[in-house]
């Protein structure tokens, strides 16, 4: 899927990374805990959260992720979004809380592991 | 590459908005470096796992990084605490992490292991009321 229908299926507006909407991510993940992400999250390129810090940010850049989706309208601080535009990680904005916006992008085909379903 | 490269960072305890810079510095210098992509996610995993740890546990410290022909080393150190008991830190899920940190994302008790599991060797030096030192090192890929 590319991120620019992540971005069409989530109704989200993008506020950094809009050159990098081309990409394509197979796989996401969802979660408020950077903790669970790092230590459970394989191949996931994009990660869904209700969490606003910087490390939110730093944890997706260390997991080579691609874009990272803030949910129920969160805004991101500005240091937030250097750190994403340095990375080269596209950062969107969403107005579906975590299980919407989740559901949203698996029934649109993008599954929770990074193996392509036949 | 002959003589050993050296990285020095100040992590600063007190910031805990800027924990995990020295991490994204590093893996920038690797990637300058031309290193394997999965070698420099491992680096880049256990060095921030360490980072912050050093900065919601240990009020800061220092990181340093040495890049060989042979391995890449990360030496964290700071003058925290200390852990008083390393087997139990190093349990998955066992976390002296409080509620304000876990409403930062962290302590949920997996840092020590994913250190460990993302690095070839893993030595943790420490003493209560003087500080730990956690020495992580990571083979590079050889030349047949
Ligand atoms: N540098 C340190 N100085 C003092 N204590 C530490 C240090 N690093 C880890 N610890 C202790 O070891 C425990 C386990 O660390 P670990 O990184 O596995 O989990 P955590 O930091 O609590 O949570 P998580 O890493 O999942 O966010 C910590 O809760 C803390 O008590
Ligand atoms: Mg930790």
């Amino acid at each position: 899927m590319k991120l620019s229908t992540v971005k069409e299926l989530l109704n989200a507006k993008v506020i950094s990374g809009k050159e990098h909407l081309g990409r394509d991510v197979f796989s996401a993940c969802g979660s408020d805990m950077m903790s669970d992400v790092l230590a459970y999250v394989k191949d996931q390129a994009v990660l869904l959260t209700g969490l606003v810090n910087s490390q939110v940010i730093r944890t997706a850049e260390m997991m080579d992720m691609v874009c990272v989706v803030m949910v129920r309208s969160k805004w991101p601080t500005e240091e937030m979004i250097d750190i994403a535009e340095r990375a080269d990680i596209v950062l969107m904005t969403t107005e579906y809380r975590m299980y919407e916006a989740c559901g949203q992008l698996y029934s649109g085909g993008l599954i929770g592991e990074a193996v392509r379903r036949e | 590459m002959s003589e050993p490269l050296v990285f020095q960072f100040d992590v600063d305890g007190n910031d805990f908005t800027s924990a995990g810079r020295a991490s994204v510095q590093v893996k920038k210098l690797l990637r300058e470096l031309g290193l394997p992509a999965d070698v420099i996610r491992r680096v880049s995993i256990a060095m921030y796992e360490g980072e912050i740890n050093m900065v919601i546990h240990a009020n800061g410290g220092v990181a340093e990084v040495r890049v060989d022909e042979r391995d890449i080393t990360i030496i964290l150190t700071d003058r925290g605490p200390g852990i008083p008991d390393v087997n139990l830190a190093m349990q998955e899920g066992y976390s002296t992490a409080t509620r304000s940190i876990q409403s930062l994302g962290f302590g949920a008790g997996m840092g020590l292991p994913n250190m460990k599991r993302y690095t070839d060797e893993m030595r943790i030096d420490t003493e209560v009321g003087v500080g730990t030192t956690i020495t992580m090192v990571i083979h590079l890929p050889q030349p047949q």
